[in-house]
């Protein structure tokens, strides 16, 4: 046969990542696709697009908004959802919003287990959902590199990595008892640069602060944090206007830039094409304790 | 740039303490698939133990408790790219259960790599992944002799080990065989070549990986499209969405759709943003006929004149992954390419003794066990031989009370038709 007969690697991904957002929505009664506005989310919505097209993706979009995300993720998401028709569901833990849940005061971990994952699994079982489909990647982060596509949840959205389902071909097993959950990760052979080269190729949206800007800041921590609302320079720290731009996106109170000039997708792809450090290295919450990614993920964690 | 290169995805096995890990931390961190901030972690672990220099198998064993323990206890997947390629490593844990994950990284590898100690030679774990490896019709095995540093990098050692395992392997199908020494600790011949054995001619194990030519076992005859599920925006448009398994179809081509055999022809190949002349395997696409025909989940549409196996009954070897052990005349789900069904195991022929390959009779396979039964469907599938068509030859098994995987399943071939064995 002709050997013309060959897709590009950004391509086979897109092919496998449709295919399992297609199996989703066939083995599943009510999924949920886990929106966090990040690049991640962008493709993983473009790629929930093509899998049904010309239809509508037919199932909704869940934010879980720790009310402390940086106000120009909260502006390009009410975008997106006007411009792309989109059923959005946010949702917030105001329970403990309430109750003034704050890193400063409680603790990253504690700030995280209440706002991100109790609100994600509160969500979750309020809304029905069986399964729940994530943008994570494999590479991401070590604990990551065992995760399986379709990963098992129990009742109480726990993740146990020593007794997860084999996984093989492109067999996915979506049974599941009532009050059970899968969630599904059809990045997860995804790594960071391959997300760039398809928004590039894709020409997809994605929040203006992943690329460098001159931006009012403060450090703090070894963190360089945006001087907005929620980061008021404390006492003996000062305001500097620096170019930085974001690897990746969370709360504003501990997601680090970088300092960089990247200011187009050309230059963010060389960037990390060239990068030491791994995505995640600005973001505080994996650094609490060693393992700390793979105790969240036991407890619900993305 | 990415969007270029090729991809190679291989599996890593090997035994207890060969430095599988070792080897594989050194082929990321010397291709940068380390990042600093990780690999400052794990020297950070390495200042906590005492020891002097970082251990860059902490790289692979991802897991706490497996760092804690110094074992690993799953399959892993590790990225890492080079000018040439991409890869994807499946990375098989020698320790608890092997089989299983084996069986697992290997059902999508192009590759298998297979440590052996040198100090070692070939062992029982050796003969099993080999075994594993051309049970999931794996096109080549690449044999890694590591530690050479602690024989001295001695050639006589390494030859030894060499025909041992060709003359063990010489019982299997294997296409294609490499055998290579390197040390994963002192980094020769992992991606430098090294004056240690400077009587090796061959590649390095990077070179290896990355000029191996695949012979694709992309299927590009036979045309198989298990439909996933229906996109109907309006009662104008119906079309089957799926992935094309194996072949090539074009706008305008005669097709049938399977079980009921209805035919119809190509409408339209539908990718998003555009409609393709032309589409082939592994394209995602959405297809519509000419007619209007009843078509759900789980249907096959195929080419007129080159139709699968439509049967309830086949020959399978099944790999057992469950606690509870699997026995004639038990019932199951199974999943074949898009299709759930309840089938029974209606004979269990015989289990094989992976370190012996010697067949033995037996009405159960137990966790771990690999054997071979002849499984009945309560509906007729569509299925091709395992090694003609992975995706429409594989299977997995459902425990329907526990919903575990409880096995994987390769079909055989036919019933009928299976020549006898001796």
């Amino acid at each position: 046969m002709s050997s013309g007969y060959k897709i590009s690697y950004l391509d086979s991904l897109e092919s496998e990542s449709i295919y399992i957002f297609r199996e989703v929505a066939a083995e599943f009664e009510n999924p949920v696709l886990l929106y966090s506005i990040g690049k991640d989310s962008s493709v993983l919505l473009r790629l929930a697009q093509k899998a049904f097209y010309p239809g509508k993706i037919p199932f909704p979009l869940l934010h879980i908004d720790t009310s402390y995300k940086f106000t120009q993720m909260i502006k390009f998401r009410d975008n997106i959802a006007q411009k792309e028709g989109i059923n959005l569901i946010v949702h917030r833990n105001e329970e403990y919003l309430g109750k003034k849940m704050h890193p400063s005061q409680y603790g990253l971990d504690k700030c995280c287990k209440f706002l991100k994952t109790q609100a994600l699994l509160d969500a979750l079982s309020e809304g029905g959902f069986d399964a729940a489909i994530g943008g994570a990647r494999r590479e991401e982060e070590r604990s990551r590199a065992k995760e399986r596509i379709f990963s098992f949840r129990c009742r109480f959205g726990a993740w146990d990595p020593k007794n997860q389902r084999p996984e093989l071909w492109n067999l996915f097993n979506a049974k599941i008892n009532p009050g059970e959950l899968v969630r599904v990760f059809p990045l997860s052979n995804w790594t960071e640069l391959d997300i760039w080269h398809y928004i590039k190729r894709e020409k997809i949206d994605i929040v203006p602060l992943y690329f460098a800007k001159k931006r009012k800041i403060v450090r703090r921590n070894g963190l360089i944090l945006l001087a907005d609302q929620f980061n008021k320079p404390k006492e003996g720290e000062k305001v500097e206007e620096v170019s930085v731009r974001f690897r990746t996106l969370g709360c504003s109170l501990c997601s680090g830039a970088i300092e960089s000039k990247a200011g187009s997708l050309d230059q963010i792809i060389e960037e990390v094409g060239a990068a030491v450090k791994s995505e995640r290295e600005n973001r505080a919450i994996d650094y609490e304790t060693e393992g700390s990614m793979e105790t969240k993920k036991k407890e619900g964690y993305f | 740039m990415t969007n270029e290169k090729d991809l190679l995805r291989f599996v890593t096995a090997g035994s207890i303490d060969d430095g599988k890990s070792t080897l594989i931390g050194r082929l990321l961190y010397e291709n940068q698939g380390v990042y600093q901030d990780q690999f400052l972690s794990i020297k950070e672990i390495a200042q906590r133990k005492g020891q002097v220099q970082a251990d860059l198998s902490l790289i692979v064993d991802g897991l706490k408790s497996e760092r804690e323990q110094g074992i690993t206890i799953d399959v892993a997947y590790r990225y890492f790219s080079t000018a040439k390629r991409n890869f994807i490593i499946a990375d098989s844990p020698g320790h608890v259960q092997y089989t299983r994950n084996m069986v697992t990284a290997a059902s999508t590898a192009d590759l298998a790599v297979i440590l052996v100690d040198a100090r070692k030679g070939i062992l029982e774990q050796t003969k099993r992944h080999s075994f594993i490896a051309t049970l999931l019709n794996i096109p080549h095995i690449l044999v890694v002799v590591n530690k050479m540093d602690l024989v001295d990098y001695s050639q006589e050692v390494f030859e030894q080990i060499k025909k041992d395992y060709l003359d063990f392997s010489s019982r299997l199908q294997i296409h294609d065989i490499q055998v290579m020494p390197v040390s994963a600790l002192k980094g020769d011949f992992i991606t430098k070549k090294s004056s240690k054995l400077s009587w090796y001619e061959g590649r390095t194990f990077l070179q290896y990986l990355e000029n191996i030519s695949i012979v694709s076992d992309r299927n590009l005859i036979d045309f198989r499209f298990p439909v996933q599920t229906l996109i109907r925006p309006n009662p104008d448009f119906r079309g089957y969405a799926g992935r094309i398994e194996s072949g090539v179809i074009k706008a305008g081509d005669d097709v049938a759709v399977l079980p009921s055999g209805k035919k119809s022809r190509i409408k339209s190949i539908i990718s998003y943003d555009k409609e393709l002349e032309e589409a082939f395997t592994p394209q995602s696409v959405v297809l519509t006929l000419e007619d209007e025909i009843d078509i759900s989940r789980g249907d096959m549409l195929i080419r007129q004149r080159n139709v699968p196996e439509i049967g309830d009954e086949f020959e399978t070897l099944i790999c057992w992954m469950f606690e509870q052990p699997a026995a004639e005349g038990e019932k199951y789900l199974i999943k074949h390419t898009t299709n759930i069904v309840p089938a029974l195991i209606k004979e269990l022929r015989y289990k094989i003794d992976i370190n012996t390959l010697h067949r033995k009779e037996s009405k159960e396979l137990g966790l771990n066990d690999i054997g071979r039964a002849i499984i009945k469907t309560q509906k007729p599938v569509m299925f091709d031989s395992y090694v003609k068509n992975h995706a429409t030859g594989s299977f997995i098994v459902i425990d329907q009370f526990s919903n575990a995987t409880a096995g994987a399943g390769i079909i055989w071939d036919k019933p009928g038709v299976l020549p006898e064995t001796d």
